[in-house]
């Protein structure tokens, strides 16, 4: 089957894109012993400063480097500027969506969103009924997944409304770019992104009415996979990197533990699933979350971000209706496009779904991470029928979409420069203002022809240039 | 700060700094066993002190059987089942560490990061490949540049004052204990035999040459080293940074500009002890007994410790 992949270095005759010229004169003339002479020492540096990511399922708990790719992923700015107005707008869409629906549900009422996709979804939390949030915001941190097709159009692919995590890669992977190639930088305008903590904490601060909050950053331990990331962010923050066991809650107030006795704390970044939280409100088996630290939040003495329940909005069968989110509460057209989902709960679409397994890619609605996702096109037979039979078992659990062509981006595999799939995770904040720090995480799939990013399983990163058009 | 995290900044510094002693005590009995021993055995007494100091040697002739000079070393330094080895002491400092790594510099991360992914390789090739006097300068060597790495790079706050409230309470402890081990040693040698040094004199060199103050001696003393010298320096000098009395006085500094009110009975505990050592004379140390002395002040060192961990480390 020939498909056609929108390549970002090169167009279809072969030329390089404006954008890549300056990066393709500097590739031309930089011998390949050196570059691979510089994958190692990054790959020594990345070991040495241990920003590794540990994989579930591995009793070990090893520590793993993400592969880290050399040749970055270029964006001219004009591009950006599209990109950027479209995660905007769509994260402010789905936090009005959130607002709504947790209030007067006027979207339902309307009959837009059907009650039964909302109100019975696992991410609902009823316990977020009526309760008023500072700015009416849910999701403070988004991470939206954009790919592109073989037109070069943007998809989004997913909302990430909950904890969307490798942030601390995009920052890393721009550190090592200027470390090893600081001529890159000198020959051509790459927009920073290294102020990104900075307006994290802005907008950490900015979801709470007090003048000056407490802030801190809530984490697993350090035997969650994306630990080395609530480190590093907290550290790039300068608050405190908290463990459940170190907060506690005394008259619907939370404190922590400290030296010198209980301090309040105003505003928890939560790198924390809802349903561990706290053990009282949610999994009573949950030894990592606060015990009354729902009812504290509910009385308003502490500010969550990202919010409880905001899962629902970036369920994937949620996702179908953003554009006409978009169009509700905005009055405005959808800038990025969603990419055509069948809804397997529809038993028309469950039937063409069944009849396409082969160039379908088929998702969990739940699911993230790349798990529990099939790929069509790469699948064999034994996984499609496998599908099949889960898919005819619990149909409301599933959707499909068209395989997407997603781009491919020159990177350094072992035989050499070879073209490989990326996706792109711009990060939107939302606080006084919704704002996002040009570019974001590039994701690469390192194995041939794989259209799988995640890095648990096997994909890499890249980083991201947003470029001034006129240095191209 | 948080409590939690105190006291991983705490024990990381303790874990580093034992490290570091450890390797201190296996270098001066590595090179004591090479000397020729006047028919006292075979030099395995000697490789068998470190364990005896560290409580291990029980645990060491149960797993291992009898002394044997390689097996003693390798269980003593590069054991990863001996929770008393270097080797796991820098892998319980690296995780501590890796626990507060926001809380620390990254220079200091990545030196101590780097300090464990090199000591696997080495108990990948070895003791024996890589070389006893090696490795012990190699341990010193991590430990120094990781303490210039705090001194130099991280703010003079809490987390500083725990970080070195660690290494003093710590390198006291060893200070006591090594001093008290040699004396020990030495039994009922007299310091010197018709004007010619005797056997203690190699043993308080070694001594002096391990806790890096041979030069200083040789300064102050401009002699050779006796119980009575040897114990003064190393126990009342206030400008020998690993003598108790320097310990007790950094400790007392350390403890003294916490904030808060929690940590009344460490603090009033390291005034009183840096008192005593101020206003105490080693002929009173003698007259004592400087076994009972030495066996005493460990004591109380612990005592510090446990009054620091109940005030600060584990306050609800």
């Amino acid at each position: 089957m020939a498909r056609t992949f929108y390549d970002e270095m090169y167009d279809a005759s072969g030329a390089v894109r404006p954008h890549y010229q300056a990066f393709s004169r500097w590739l031309a003339d930089t011998p390949e012993e050196l570059l691979a002479q510089r994958r190692r020492e990054a790959d020594l540096l990345f070991h040495r400063a241990g920003i590794t990511f540990t994989l579930y399922g591995d009793d070990q708990g090893t520590e793993r480097l993400i592969p880290f790719d050399i040749i970055p992923r270029s964006i001219p700015a004009s591009e950006w500027r599209i990109v950027e107005r479209g995660c905007i707008q769509r994260v402010q869409a789905l936090n009005m969506f959130l607002g709504d629906l947790y209030h007067d549900q006027r979207i339902i009422k309307a009959g837009i969103v059907p009650a039964e996709q909302v109100l019975a979804n696992e991410g609902y939390q009823i316990a977020m009924q009526g309760l008023n949030l500072h700015r009416d915001l849910y999701a403070h941190i988004a991470g939206v997944d954009l790919v592109r097709d073989g037109d070069g159009s943007y998809y989004v692919l997913e909302d990430n409304l909950r904890t969307p995590s490798g942030v601390s890669y995009m920052l890393e992977d721009r550190k090592m770019m200027m470390r090893l190639f600081p001529e890159l930088f000198a020959a051509q305008r790459v927009a920073p992104v290294d102020h990104y903590p900075n307006l994290l904490l802005d907008t950490l601060k900015s979801s709470s009415p007090l003048d000056n909050p407490n802030v801190v950053v809530l984490t697993p331990g350090r035997f969650n996979s994306t630990y080395f990331e609530h480190a590093f962010l907290s550290r790039e923050m300068g608050v405190e990197l908290v463990e459940g066991a170190d907060l506690f809650v005394r008259d619907d107030k939370l404190f922590m533990r400290t030296t010198s006795g209980a301090v309040q704390v105003d505003v928890i970044y939560r790198r924390l699933d809802d349903a561990f939280l706290d053990p009282l409100a949610f999994n009573p088996g949950s030894m990592l979350g606060v015990p009354g630290l729902l009812a504290c939040y509910r009385s308003g003495n502490v500010v969550l971000a990202n919010a409880v329940g905001t899962g629902v909005a970036d369920d994937k069968s949620v996702y179908p209706y953003v554009d006409d989110m978009i169009r509700f509460y905005l009055s405005e057209e959808p800038i990025l496009k969603n990419v055509p989902t069948f809804q397997c709960r529809k038993p028309a679409e469950l039937s063409h779904v069944l009849a396409n397994l082969e160039q379908l890619v088929v998702k969990e609605t739940q699911g993230s991470g790349g798990y529990g996702m099939l790929v069509g096109p790469a699948a064999s037979k034994a996984e499609i029928a496998e599908f099949r039979t889960r898919l005819i078992a619990r149909p409301e659990a599933y959707i499909a979409q068209p395989t997407l062509c997603l781009s491919t981006c020159p990177t350094f595999v072992e035989r050499g420069i070879a073209p490989r799939h990326i996706d792109l995770r711009p990060f939107v904040l939302s606080g006084k203002e919704t704002r996002i720090v040009p570019g974001g995480l590039t994701r690469v799939a390192l194995r041939e022809g794989s259209l799988v990013v995640n890095s648990s399983q096997g994909g890499g990163t890249k980083d991201t240039w947003v470029v001034e058009d006129s240095s191209c | 700060m948080l409590s939690r995290t105190a006291s991983d900044l705490y024990w990381m510094s303790r874990y580093l700094e034992r490290a570091e002693n450890l390797a201190r005590m296996l270098d001066v009995s590595y090179s004591l066993s090479l000397m020729p021993q006047d028919g006292r055995g075979d030099g395995l007494e000697e490789l068998a002190l470190p364990l005896l100091i560290t409580g291990t040697l029980d645990d060491y002739l149960e797993r291992h059987g009898p002394m044997h000079a390689e097996r003693m070393l390798n269980f003593f330094a590069l054991d990863a089942s001996n929770p008393g080895s270097i080797y796991c002491c820098l892998q319980a400092a690296r995780s501590n560490a890796h626990a507060v790594r926001g809380r620390i510099t990254a220079d200091m991360w990545e030196n101590i990061n780097a300090t464990w992914l090199e000591i696997r390789g080495i108990a990948e090739q070895g003791l024996g490949r890589y070389g006893i006097s090696r490795f012990c300068e190699w341990v010193k060597e991590r430990s120094h540049l990781f303490r210039g790495a705090t001194f130099g790079t991280i703010m003079r706050g809490d987390p500083y004052r725990f970080i070195r409230l660690g290494t003093f309470i710590e390198r006291a402890d060893n200070t006591l204990r090594l001093i008290d081990a040699r004396y020990e040693m030495l039994g009922e040698d007299i310091d010197e035999v018709d004007g010619r040094p005797a056997r203690s004199y190699y043993q308080w060199t070694a001594l002096l040459r391990a806790l890096s103050s041979f030069e200083a001696f040789a300064e102050i003393y401009r002699g050779s080293p006796d119980t009575r010298k040897v114990s003064e320096l190393l126990l009342l000098r206030a400008d020998i940074p690993r003598s108790l009395r320097a310990c007790m006085d950094e400790l007392n500094l350390m403890l003294a500009s916490l904030p808060g009110d929690n940590g009344r009975p460490a603090q009033r505990l390291a005034a009183e002890l840096e008192a005593r050592l101020r206003y105490t004379s080693i002929e009173e140390v003698l007259d004592e007994g400087l076994h009972a002395w030495l066996t005493d002040f460990i004591l109380l060192v612990r005592q510090l410790g446990q009054a620091i961990q109940s005030s600060y480390l584990e306050v609800a």
